[in-house]
């Protein structure tokens, strides 16, 4: 079992539409290589419950039937997957170079002091998260920001037009 | 202005609909060469356009192509890399966001040249929209009949998936993207076997760019000498370019390869110069993996030609006074940037991406990210400069994959032409943070370059 503080032992129960979701993705590859669908069920389970659990995991391991381990160590692996639990909206800047020729930094700052959190911390309503995360291959529209699950893009973000977000995040609330 | 292959048609309303795209001539490659050429003859095709691999390698696709091991009875495929992960470079974004249907085009005369009947596009995990809109196209390719049983009554079958990656720059390494295919950590393969023997499942595997596929369309529309008359020396056809950085107009810019840079940076055409009327002080010019060049160096050579955009004049004077044509990625830094945070800005991004299997990357990476980090918090001494070359030496070359190389060139390029911005970080810590070291002797335009 994967150390993860903070979380509650809560059993992780998979919708029959969810399973079907797996089966569809197993289904594209040849029979026995049912492993390379593990990252595509990894993202499908953390759109559902907003991150990848131990529990989750042990469950797609017993789905996939693999080792546990070899789902954790992908999960690790991999930036996108939580390995605990996050805000409902999770603003991941992009922190590299190009977007930093063009303000990244200071909007990093912006953000953390809207939200009152620092990067990996959940606001106190749950709603928010946030973290600088590397080159998400759009420098031309630096700075940008995603939402997952659907990692919605916002381009050439200014103080005002994250103000905006936030505030259109919040009215949208859980 | 050069002839657009790729983007013709990237702003007709709707040409991201099956419909759209084939009234304006999509699909015609397939036809051709599942009507009227063999696989062979497709592969032949590719190889005389001199296609060069545009992810970032340049290695010759027809040549490629021409590798793959084809053993009775086992199972071969083509798999697209769409793991666009190199800072600076967005073209392959743009593409499949605005005319996801080339790629999947290209994906089907590619994957008939090789005979493989399952194809992959291998999507970063971040860009999920792109992947919908893959899925979406994948679709109506499908219910027209371009796609599954029997494609327009050929009797060859092709099914097409698209697979999410799950955030590693790493899995642009074909072989790490393949171990990712198959549900594992991104840790890059010992070469050889190479994928054309050994790739994906152990079968014989192609593993080629989003742009190089889509180049294969107009290749096999117009033929492949057609399209090497396009371009300069070994620089054939068209190459998209992702402006970024502080350039007036960032974008994606289709341009014919041997474009002198000059005109690429300052023409209305493409980037309009630099933004906000401030002057060029640096160009990465191939993605952050390539040695940045002072402004002087990048619009001549250290012999004094004008550069051009094009596989050879760019790496022109090697890493000594060259850089690299890369996946294309290119980054202006203007007057007020700071060369030693954006080196360590880059230092931190392959600390971060590092596998973490060869030891000299893993721990390599890691020191440069805390040498960089010391000397642009004013914390630095003289004697770092010389501690970080010798760090990247002892990178580069020692790694099983290439993320070790492309670690050590930004930094060591850095230090060999912005030196004196190095050295006042340390003699000015209290400015370090405050103040910008300035645009100094390597502006443009320079009277004369420094020697070697």
């Amino acid at each position: 079992m994967l150390r993860v503080e903070d979380t509650e032992q809560v059993p992780v129960e998979f919708s029959a539409a969810l399973i079907a979701q797996f089966a569809d993705v197993v289904s594209r590859y040849p029979e026995g290589k049912q492993k390379s669908a593990l990252l595509p069920i990894l993202h499908l389970v953390q759109a559902e419950f907003g991150w990848t659990s131990p529990q989750a995991m042990d469950k797609v391991a017993e789905y996939l039937q693999l080792q546990p381990i070899e789902v954790y160590e992908v999960a690790s692996f991999y930036s996108m997957y939580f390995l605990r639990p996050q805000g409902k909206y999770v603003l991941e800047v992009c922190r590299t170079g190009p977007c930093c020729l063009v303000g990244a930094e200071k909007i990093m700052d912006h953000i953390e002091q809207q939200l009152g959190v620092k990067e990996g911390e959940v606001t106190a309503d749950g709603l928010f998260s946030w973290r600088g995360v590397e080159c998400l291959a759009a420098c031309g529209f630096a700075p940008v920001l995603q939402i997952g699950p659907e990692y919605t893009f916002y381009e050439k973000l200014t103080n005002e037009s994250v103000d905006q977000l936030i505030a259109d995040l919040k009215a949208r609330g859980k | 202005m050069g002839r657009k292959l790729l983007l013709e048609h990237i702003n007709v309303p709707g040409i991201n609909t099956f419909d759209v795209y084939r009234q304006k001539g999509g699909y015609a490659s397939v036809e051709k060469a599942l009507k009227t050429l063999t696989p062979d003859e497709v592969v032949e095709e590719v190889k005389k356009s001199g296609l060069r691999g545009r992810g970032g390698a340049g290695f010759p696709t027809g040549m490629k192509w021409g590798f793959l091991a084809k053993p009775e009875g086992v199972a071969r495929y083509l798999v697209c890399n769409a793991d666009e992960s190199e800072p600076g470079t967005f073209k392959d974004r743009y593409l499949m966001t605005h005319i996801p249907h080339l790629l999947i085009e290209g994906m089907i005369v590619g994957s008939y040249a090789l005979g493989a009947k399952t194809s992959y596009i291998y999507v970063r995990g971040e860009m999920m929209p792109q992947i919908r809109i893959l899925e979406r196209a994948i679709a109506e390719a499908k219910a027209a009949g371009f796609l599954g049983k029997n494609i327009l009554g050929s009797g060859y079958d092709l099914e097409l998936y698209v697979q999410p990656g799950g955030g590693a720059y790493i899995c642009g390494e074909e072989t790490a993207l393949l171990e990712s295919l198959e549900g594992k950590r991104g840790n890059p393969r010992i070469k050889p076997p190479f994928p054309a023997i050994a790739g994906l499942y152990g079968c014989p595997t192609v593993v080629n760019n989003v742009e190089s596929i889509a180049a294969v369309v107009p290749i096999i529309n117009e033929g492949g000498e057609e399209y090497a008359k396009i371009g300069i020396g070994r620089s054939t056809g068209t190459k998209l370019i992702s402006a970024g950085g502080n350039v007036a107009k960032p974008g994606v810019y289709e341009i014919d390869l041997g474009l002198p840079v000059e005109e690429f940076l300052y023409s209305d055409e493409y980037c309009g110069g630099i933004a906000n009327g401030k002057r060029l002080k640096a160009v990465v010019a191939g993605g952050s993996s390539v040695p940045i060049l002072p402004a002087n160096l990048f619009f001549k050579t250290a012999a004094g030609d004008a550069r051009l955009m094009s596989y050879e004049s760019l790496s022109e004077g090697g890493f000594v006074s060259g850089s690299m044509m890369g996946s294309g990625g290119f980054i202006a830094f203007d007057e007020d940037q700071c060369i030693v945070r954006n080196t360590w800005n880059f230092a931190r991004f392959y600390h971060h991406e590092s596998c973490g299997q060869c030891s000299p990357c893993r721990e390599g990476t890691g020191w440069m990210e805390k040498v960089l980090h010391r000397l642009e918090n004013g914390h630095g001494s003289m004697s770092d400069m010389d501690l970080l070359v010798d760090v990247a030496k002892k990178i580069e070359g020692n790694t099983i994959c290439p993320l070790g190389d492309a670690a050590a060139w930004p930094v060591a390029s850095a230090i060999r032409h912005f030196r004196d911005e190095f050295e006042w970080h340390v003699s000015h810590p209290n400015d370090a943070m405050t103040r910008n070291y300035g645009i100094a002797h390597y502006a443009d335009p320079l009277p004369a370059p420094v020697a070697g």
